[in-house]
């Protein structure tokens, strides 16, 4: 049981650290400011929440584990409203693209 | 469950996201700016939450929410500078 939450715990940690590693590509690479915007609330968004569901195991005590989930809750309701907004300064700054 | 992958996980997730401030440097844009910075601090508050478990300091978790509240605020006040300067010129100023 505890090798399983450990085997969790590695495949999640892993695939969230992919996503920011995605994030990161695509705010480089991406041609414009909206793309960007797309590539990074992905990353914020899975690849901190991956992170955090795979540190739960690890936490140690359910109110460890609550505040963990606390902290990505906030993260999740920040980054869509700073998506939403931040797109549309973005729009309105550069209507042809 | 051994700390050294969370710290090295930890250590890949700033990395990463300290290559990712380049685009502060050629961001055409002040939003492609505050885009890095705001990922900059979600990287933070991942690397921050990692170690906090793999290292058991259980205060960096607060670090980490103080983070990403700071975090939200600045693009906020990002957003409310650029649209009071775009304002003069748009039909629905204020509106929403």
């Amino acid at each position: 049981m505890n090798a399983a939450l450990d085997v969790f715990t590695i495949v999640a940690v892993t695939a969230g650290a992919v996503f920011f590693l995605a994030g990161v590509v695509g705010l480089l690479r991406f041609p414009d400011t909206l793309t960007r915007l797309h590539a990074l609330t992905k990353a914020d968004n899975v690849g901190l929440g991956l992170i955090v569901i795979g540190l739960l195991p690890q936490a140690g005590s359910l109110f460890a584990a609550l505040k963990l989930l606390l902290v990505w809750l906030l993260v999740l309701l920040a980054g869509s409203t700073v998506g939403q907004i931040m797109a549309r300064v973005a729009r309105r700054a550069e209507p042809r693209s | 469950m051994s700390p050294e992958f969370l710290v090295a996980a930890a250590g890949f997730v700033m990395i990463t996201v300290v290559v990712g401030l380049a685009r502060i440097l050629y961001g055409p844009g002040n939003a492609d700016r505050v885009m890095a910075a705001q990922l900059l601090g979600t990287g933070g508050i991942a690397s921050l939450l990692l170690v906090s478990v793999a290292r058991g300091v259980p205060a960096a978790v607060d670090v980490a929410l103080t983070l990403a509240m700071l975090a939200a605020f600045a693009s906020v006040a990002f957003v409310k500078n650029a649209t009071a300067e775009q304002d003069d010129d748009s039909s629905d100023g204020g509106a929403r």
